[in-house]
C-alpha cells in the first residue's frame, strides 16, 4: 500500500470540502472495496477521509411513506430491518445473495453502490485497462470474457458493475441523495446513477469530484411479491454470473431488472408490458441491442431461463 | 504514526501504527496476538476473522485507526487451554479442522453466527424473510461461508456449532 495522511470527517460537507483540498483523496467507509484495491496499488489515494463517524448510520421512515437508508448503514441491518424485510424483500434477498456475512457487517450502503468491477484485467496491474489507466487500451476485449458486459458496453470497456444490493435499488426506484463541498445537495435516481462506459469508463458515476453521499431514499412499498435469484459459480461467496431482481404483482405485472449483464443494474421499462407473456419476450426486449462474445453469449439464455424460474415461482 | 488504542480482550492497548496497518497486522504484529490467521489479506479466506463490537469482520480488510476506541475479541479472548470457550471445546470433541489454520477464524465466526442468528438476521437460505431464523445444517452453511477450510473439515465444524447451539446456555 501506498503511504496516506488519514482524517475523520466530521460533517458530511465538511468530508466533500476536505476531498476538494486534498486531490485524489478517497472517502473510506467499510474499506472492505477500497483497501482490497489499495493493496494491489490499483487505488492510491494520498488521503484518507474515514466518514464511519457521521452518524448516517439511522433507516428512517420519509414523509411520503417510504425508507430514508444512511450513506453509511450496513448491509447486514439493511438486509435485517423489519421494514425492509416486509415492504422491499427484493432488497434483503440482493444484500444477502451477496459476498459473506463478514463483509457484510462491514460494507455500507454508499460503498456498495461504488464498488469498482471484479473484471480480471482491472485487477491485473500489468494489463493495459482504461478504466485503471484511462487511454491505457482495454485487455478484456479479445481476451477471456466469459465474466464481462453482453450488453451497454463500449469500445473502450467491456467490464459489469458487480454489486447485488443495485439491482435492487434499481427495480425499486432509489434515490442516492449527495451533499457537495458548499453544502448544496441533490437527489440522484438511481437509473442516473451508474454510467455506461463509452469513451470514460474511469467514470462510472453521476457523482462530481468531492460529492458525497448522505442517503439513500425508497419510495413507498408497491407490494406484490419480491424475488432476487442470483446464478453464480458456487452457492456462496461469488458474484453474479446473472441475476434478477423482480418484483411481481398478483396479476401477473410487474417489474425486473438484470445484474451480471452490464456496466450497471440493467431495467428496461418498456419490456416490462410483456411479463404476462413469459420470460422469453421480456428478456428478448431488455436485451435486444446486446453484443455478447462467444465467451459469454451463454449469459443471455441464462438471464431469460433465471427470469423463467423467478416467474414459475411467482406464479407458485 | 498514529496513536491508536483498542479495548483488545477486555484490555486497553495502545500503539503507534503506520496508517497503513491493517487491524490484523496490528494485533499479530504489534500486540503478538497471532491467533488470528493471515491467508489471503484480501477478504476471500476468513482466517483473520475477529469481532469488533461484537460484530464478526475481517480484519485484514479494514484499518487499525479506523476502530480507535471499540472493543475487539479475538480467539484469545473467547478462551484459553484450561478454559476453552464452548465453541473451542466443541471443535476439539468434533475433529472440526486438521491443520488449524482456519480454525480461530473460523471458531469466531460461529461464535458470531449464533449471535446473528439469535438477533434474527436472515440469511440467503431463510426461506421466509418475516419468519425466526432456525439453527439448521444448511444455515450454518450458508452463514460460514465467509471461512475457506482447505482441509475440508466443514462437516465436522457443522456439527459443533449445532452442538453448541443445542446445549442449554
Ligand atoms: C471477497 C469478496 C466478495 C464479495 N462478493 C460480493 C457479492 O457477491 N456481491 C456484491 O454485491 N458485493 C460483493 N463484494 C463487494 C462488497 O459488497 C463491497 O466491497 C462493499 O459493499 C463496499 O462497501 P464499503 O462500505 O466497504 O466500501 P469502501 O471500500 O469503504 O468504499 C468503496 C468506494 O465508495 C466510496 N465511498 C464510500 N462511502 C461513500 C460516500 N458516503 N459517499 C461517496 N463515496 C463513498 C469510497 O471512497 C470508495 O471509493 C465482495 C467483496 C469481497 C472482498
Ligand atoms: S473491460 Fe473495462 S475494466 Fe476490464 S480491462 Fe477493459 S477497460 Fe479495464
Ligand atoms: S486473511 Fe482476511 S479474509 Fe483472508
Ligand atoms: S483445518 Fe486446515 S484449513 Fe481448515
Amino acid at each position: 500500500m501506498r503511504p496516506f495522511t488519514y482524517e475523520r470527517a466530521r460533517s458530511p460537507a465538511e468530508a466533500a470540502a476536505a476531498a476538494i483540498r486534498n486531490p485524489g483523496a478517497r472517502f473510506i467507509a467499510g474499506g472492505t472495496n477500497l483497501l482490497d484495491l489499495m493493496k494491489l496499488q490499483i487505488e492510491v489515494p494520498p488521503h484518507l477521509i474515514d466518514v464511519n463517524g457521521l452518524g448516517l448510520d439511522r433507516i428512517e421512515g420519509t414523509q411520503e411513506g417510504g425508507l430514508r437508508i444512511g450513506a453509511l448503514v450496513r448491509n447486514t441491518s439493511l438486509a435485517a430491518d423489519e421494514r425492509v424485510r416486509r415492504h422491499y424483500g427484493v432488497l434483503s434477498r440482493a444484500l444477502l445473495a451477496g459476498a459473506t456475512a463478514q463483509l457484510r457487517n462491514k460494507a455500507t450502503t454508499a460503498g456498495n453502490l461504488l464498488q469498482r468491477t471484479r473484471c480480471p484485467y482491472f485487477y491485473d496491474t500489468a494489463q493495459p485497462c482504461n478504466k485503471r489507466q484511462p487511454g491505457s487500451g482495454c485487455a478484456a476485449i479479445g481476451g477471456v470474457t466469459r465474466l464481462l458486459a453482453v450488453i451497454g458496453s463500449s469500445e473502450a470497456c467491456i467490464a459489469t458493475h458487480p454489486s447485488d444490493m443495485a439491482v435492487a435499488m434499481r427495480v425499486l426506484d432509489a434515490v442516492v441523495e449527495t451533499v457537495k463541498a458548499d453544502g448544496t445537495t441533490r437527489r440522484i435516481p438511481i437509473a442516473e446513477f451508474h454510467r455506461l462506459p463509452g469513451d470514460t469508463p474511469h467514470v462510472e458515476t453521476a457523482l462530481e469530484r468531492g460529492e458525497f453521499i448522505t442517503a439513500v431514499t425508497l419510495p413507498p412499498p408497491i407490494g406484490g411479491r419480491h424475488f432476487y435469484r442470483k446464478v453464480r459459480d458456487r452457492a456462496s461467496y461469488a458474484f453474479a454470473l446473472v441475476s434478477v431482481a423482480a418484483v411481481m404483482q398478483r396479476d401477473g405485472t410487474g417489474r425486473v431488472a438484470l445484474g451480471g449483464v452490464a456496466h450497471k443494474p440493467w431495467r428496461v421499462e418498456a419490456a416490462e408490458a410483456e411479463l404476462p407473456r413469459g420470460a422469453r419476450p421480456v428478456t428478448a426486449a431488455i436485451l435486444d441491442s446486446a453484443k455478447p462474445t462467444h465467451d459469454n453469449a451463454f449469459k443471455v439464455k441464462l438471464a431469460e431461463r433465471t427470469l423463467a424460474a423467478v416467474l414459475a415461482e411467482a406464479r407458485g | 504514526m498514529v496513536r491508536v488504542s483498542l479495548r483488545v480482550n477486555d484490555e486497553v492497548r495502545s500503539v503507534d501504527l503506520d496508517t497503513r496497518t491493517t487491524l490484523l497486522d496490528a494485533l499479530r504484529e504489534h500486540l503478538q496476538l497471532t491467533g488470528s490467521k493471515k491467508g489471503c489479506d484480501h477478504g476471500q479466506c476468513g482466517a483473520c476473522t475477529v469481532m469488533v463490537e461484537g460484530q464478526r469482520i475481517y480484519s485484514c480488510l479494514t484499518l487499525a485507526v479506523m476502530h480507535e476506541g471499540n472493543t475487539v475479541t479475538t480467539i484469545e479472548g473467547l478462551g484459553r487451554p484450561g478454559n476453552l470457550h464452548p465453541m473451542q471445546a466443541a471443535f476439539v470433541k468434533h475433529d472440526g479442522y486438521q491443520c488449524g489454520y482456519c480454525t480461530p477464524g473460523q471458531i469466531c465466526a460461529s461464535v458470531a453466527a449464533l449471535d446473528e442468528i439469535k438477533a434474527g438476521v436472515p440469511s440467503h437460505v431463510t426461506a421466509d424473510l418475516m419468519a425466526t431464523p432456525q439453527v439448521t445444517a444448511d444455515e450454518l452453511r450458508e452463514r460460514m461461508s465467509g471461512n475457506i477450510c482447505r482441509c475440508g473439515a466443514y462437516s465436522n465444524i457443522v456439527d459443533a456449532i449445532i452442538e453448541v447451539a443445542r446445549s442449554p446456555a
